[in-house]
Parts: C-alpha cells; sequence; structure tokens
C-alpha cells in the first residue's frame, strides 16, 4: 500500500484549506450561525418546543447536517474537479497509487474538513443554546457516514463534471432542496399527511432523523431504517467511485 | 543494450474512432536519450500518456524494467518521471512543496537534501519559495522536471521540453537533460525542434499517422539517409543546364549563380570527378565549392513526406 501516496494527496488538501481557512471555515460556520440566530430566534420565538425540545436545540442537529452535506460535496468536488481543469490530474493518474488510495487521500482530506466544520457549529451552538447529546456514539456514526458518504458523492461529481457550471447544478438544484425539505428546519410530523409521505421519498430525512434522534431522542422514521439509508447510499457512492477507477471514465481517456 | 521500455503491437483508438496508434513496436534503451519525433497528431503525447498510465490501450503491450503498466503498475510509475507538454501547476504551490508532494506521491520518504540538489541543478533554488503563478514559463517547466524527478525516476519522458522557452534556456536545458544522461536516467523526448534531437539524442524515432516509420542510431540515419551536397559557385551565370549534363540531376540556383549537385557518399563513386569533367568540357567554370550535408530537419520532412 502506498501510504506516503495517501499522505501526500491528504496533506496537500488540508493545507489547501489551511490557505483559505476564510472560504473553508469561516464562509460555512458563518452561514450556518446566520441560520441559527434567523431561524431559532426569528422562527423560534413562536414554536416554543417540538417533541418536548425547544426550537432553538431541536434545529442544531439538522443545521449539523444541513451544513457537512453541502460542505462534503464542495470540498471534495471541488479538490477532484481543480486538478482535473487545471490538468495537474496527469501526476495523481501516473503515480503508483491505486483508486482506493487516491480516495482515501481526496475523500479522507475533505471528510476531516466536514467533521472540523460540523464541531465548530456544534461548540457554536452550544453558546446559544442547551444540547444534549443521548447517544454520543450514534452521532460520532451517523457524522462520519454522512460526512464520508457526502464526500464521495461530491467526488463523483468532480469527475463527472466537465465544467463549472455542472459542479454547482447538482448541489444547487438537487442537494439544496432536498437538504431544506428534509427536516432541517421542522419535523415532518409538523406536514399534512400527504406531504409526510412525499417526504420519506426524501434520502436526507433519514439522515437528519437518525441524526436528531441519538441528541434527543425524537425521530421521524426509524433509527435503524436512517442508519440501513445512511449505509446503503455509502456503498452506492464506493461502487459508483470503484467503476469510475475500473473504467477511467472522465479521468483516463 | 537492455531494454527498459518494450512496446509491442500496440493500438489505441480513441472514443470518438480515431486512431491514434497503429501497430507501434518501439524498444527503449537502458540509459539513452531517445527522441520520438513527429507532426502534430501523429501519435507521440498518447504514446507517452500510455506507458505512464494516463491513457489506456486499446490492445497491445507495455513492459516497463520487465513489469506490465497494467498488471504492475506500481513498480513501472515508481520509476517513471514525466513532464508534460502544458503546463499545468498548482498556482499557489511553492515550488518547494510542490517537489515534496511529489515525492510522498510516488512513495518515497522524505529527502529535503535530495530536492535541494535537484531544485539547485535546475537553478531553481533561489525561487523555492515562489508559487508557482509568480514564475515565468521557463522557470515553470523547470519545476516540472523538478517534480518530475523528486522521485528520483530512472526515465523521465519530457514531452516537448523546450516548447515557447527562449534560445538561452533551451540550451540550459540541454544541459540539464545531458546531465540526467550522465547520472543514468533515461530520456525519451518529444520535440518539433529537430536541432534539439540532433544535438541530444543517441537514438531518433519517426511516428506518423500512429506509425512508428524508423528508428534509428541518430548517427547512422543521418549518415544512411542524409545526401550531400556539392555547390559550385559560377564564373559566369547560367540561363539553363546543358542538356549533356542532364544526366547528373543538377539544380540551379534562382540567380542563376550556383550549381547544385546532391549525391550519396555510401554509392561507390560520388560522380563528382566525372561531373568535373563534363563541366569543364562544356566551358564552364567556377571559382569556387563548398560541400554540405542534409540535416535530421531534412531526414524527417523527407520520411513524414513519403509516409504521408
Amino acid at each position: 500500500m502506498n501510504l506516503r501516496g495517501i499522505k501526500a494527496i491528504y496533506r496537500y488538501e488540508m493545507a489547501r484549506m489551511f490557505r483559505t481557512v476564510v472560504q473553508s471555515i469561516v464562509a460555512p460556520v458563518l452561514s450556518t450561525s446566520l441560520y441559527f440566530v434567523i431561524f431559532g430566534s426569528a422562527i423560534g420565538s413562536r414554536i416554543t418546543e417540538i417533541d418536548g425540545v425547544s426550537y432553538g436545540s431541536f434545529i442544531v442537529p439538522g443545521l449539523i447536517m444541513l451544513s457537512i452535506m453541502t460542505e462534503s460535496i464542495a470540498n471534495s468536488s471541488f479538490a477532484i474537479y481543480f486538478p482535473k481543469f487545471t490538468g495537474t490530474i496527469f501526476e495523481v493518474l501516473s503515480a503508483p497509487v491505486s483508486y482506493g488510495e487516491v480516495v482515501l487521500g481526496y475523500v479522507g482530506a475533505a471528510a476531516t474538513k466536514s467533521l472540523i466544520i460540523g464541531g465548530i457549529i456544534l461548540s457554536t451552538a452550544s453558546f446559544f443554546v442547551d444540547i444534549e447529546i443521548a447517544h454520543p456514539f450514534v452521532m460520532v456514526t451517523f457524522l462520519l457516514l454522512t460526512c464520508v458518504s457526502f464526500c464521495l458523492f461530491g467526488f463523483i461529481l468532480g469527475i463527472w463534471a466537465t465544467g463549472w457550471e455542472k459542479l454547482t447544478i447538482v448541489p444547487i438544484l438537487i442537494i439544496m432542496p432536498l437538504t431544506f425539505l428534509g427536516g432541517t428546519f421542522y419535523s415532518i410530523s409538523m406536514l399534512p399527511p400527504v406531504w409526510q409521505t412525499i417526504s420519506l421519498f426524501n434520502p436526507v430525512v433519514y439522515l437528519i432523523s437518525g441524526f436528531r434522534w441519538s441528541f434527543y431522542e425524537n425521530a421521524d422514521v426509524s433509527v435503524a431504517v436512517s442508519l440501513a439509508t445512511t449505509i446503503g447510499f455509502l456503498i452506492v457512492c464506493l461502487l459508483v467511485v470503484r467503476w469510475i477507477f475500473k473504467t477511467g471514465y472522465r479521468l483516463r481517456s | 543494450m537492455q531494454s527498459i521500455i518494450s512496446i509491442n503491437s500496440l493500438h489505441k483508438v480513441y472514443a470518438g474512432g480515431f486512431k491514434a496508434l497503429n501497430d507501434v513496436n518501439l524498444e527503449i534503451n537502458r540509459g539513452e536519450i531517445f527522441a520520438l519525433l513527429g507532426p502534430n497528431g501523429a501519435g507521440k503525447t498518447t504514446l507517452i500518456n500510455i506507458v505512464c498510465g494516463i491513457a489506456n490501450a486499446t490492445a497491445g503491450s507495455v513492459k516497463v524494467d520487465g513489469h506490465d503498466i497494467s498488471s504492475e503498475y506500481r513498480q513501472t510509475r515508481s520509476i517513471i518521471g514525466l513532464v508534460p507538454q502544458e503546463l499545468p501547476t498548482e498556482s499557489f504551490e511553492t515550488i518547494w512543496s510542490a517537489c515534496r508532494f511529489s515525492r510522498g506521491l510516488f512513495n518515497k520518504p522524505a529527502n529535503p537534501a535530495y530536492i535541494e540538489k535537484v531544485l539547485r541543478s535546475l537553478s531553481l533554488w533561489d525561487k523555492k519559495d515562489t508559487i508557482s503563478v509568480q514564475l515565468s514559463g521557463g522557470m515553470k517547466r523547470r519545476s516540472l522536471i523538478a517534480k518530475a524527478l523528486a522521485h528520483e525516476p530512472e526515465i523521465l519522458f519530457l514531452d516537448e521540453p523546450t516548447a515557447g522557452v527562449d534560445v538561452e534556456l533551451r540550451q540550459d536545458m540541454w544541459g540539464v537533460i545531458a546531465g540526467l544522461r550522465e547520472e543514468g536516467v533515461t530520456v525519451i523526448l518529444t520535440t518539433h525542434y529537430i536541432e534539439e534531437a540532433e544535438q541530444l539524442a543517441d537514438r531518433v524515432g519517426v511516428i506518423n499517422n500512429g506509425e512508428i516509420i524508423i528508428v534509428a542510431e541518430k548517427d547512422r540515419l543521418m549518415r544512411d539517409m542524409g545526401k550531400k551536397y556539392l555547390t559550385l559557385h559560377l564564373q559566369q551565370p547560367l540561363t539553363e543546364i546543358p542538356t549533356k549534363l542532364s544526366a547528373y540531376q543538377l539544380e540551379l540556383s534562382d540567380d542563376k549563380k550556383d550549381l547544385i549537385y546532391s549525391y550519396d557518399t555510401k554509392r561507390e563513386g560520388t560522380g563528382i570527378t566525372a561531373l568535373l569533367g563534363d563541366l569543364s568540357s562544356a566551358g564552364i567554370n567556377f571559382n569556387d565549392l563548398q560541400t554540405s550535408q542534409s540535416s535530421l530537419e531534412d531526414i524527417f520532412v523527407d520520411l513524414v513526406h513519403k509516409n504521408s
């Protein structure tokens, strides 16, 4: 195994994050804090509690999920798309690294960044509202699975994209609506029955529900189903990445 | 000599149906400088990309140091360095960190002393902390060579190494390439500057339309395929070449003051003695003469023209 190769990619990507700390860390934390202040204060004053949890505390898991999902996709898609765009990808393709090692380097670094952001948001939120983590192990499991699977999804997106527009079209037109409609700011039990049924087709509902359960033991859907959905998404992404490297899709001519 | 790269019946057809390589067979010897010449779109870069792992072959096999490039890619890629034709660099990375990254990527332990040696040999040491976007084109190309050398490769591919660099820098590059050969590195270079191949290469291969037309030692190629020219500066301009001299296939210069005779040195007789005698009997006198030899460029153009 080329451990030095993995380390080189990982360090390189992490160095890029620290070079652009405002863009990489400050911006997502600030935007999430704004969501928290606006939704928590403005709407929270009208909705006092959901399932026995204050509205401010209720939205914290959803906000963390919202942030790490969008950041995971953005970080990993950019990480692989940019070398493709500049042409520097030739070095990775001509190096003695397997596709698994390449993925570990890029996705590992992107997932680390997402975890850092998630941790900062959680710490920041704890200054404003009371946060309990009923099941820390489950919380960390959901956090890791979401970071890794969405980084893999972003990685696929970065390879698929042939232009900057394509790189942003999926996060903006698909991921963002799914996240906002996935129960970040509300419980789907608050929706009319028809919309509750429709929401169950949104995979993000399962992620947020499972993650929120690890905090307050409140869930829109069963935790086991949430976990299975998340693991299923991870496996699909892994299979697609494996196919990409096996066929050289949009990497090797 | 021992072969370090062995290419057998290599074919490459791109998705659109374009046939880039057609049954390419080539042996590269260990420690030599091999110049791969060919016009644009001949298949040079495709061939390099396949050997380095950037492109997939449609059919055929490539072995590097006895290892297959597909099934034993770790062994083959770890001894190959590549300097691509374009100048792809991470704009905000310093030369030093870029070289350190390359070394790690190729599974080599950190060795600052070695990277320092490489950067000094390429006159980049004082620029080691400069980010790529602040480098000139020539410096960027050097930094790419430094990156390619960072993992101590045994084989170095240089795809158009001096494209777009000034004359002075080109001379420097030639010095670097010659120095690498001294260290035992096998260098494969593609170039449009035939003068470069003439200056540096031990052997030359010409590729056109995806097929290798010829592979030969440079000196032998020039000797075998080159022609010599005898130019006679006439005392009086000629209006036309006399018919009795037509057997010599002489050419008259545009200003009608020079007669040019091309001959093959490998032939038993060059025909020069007979020509001079016939000129004298025809009353054509000359006050000076000189000989010249066709360049590698002439041979290249001739070969490609015939192949097309």
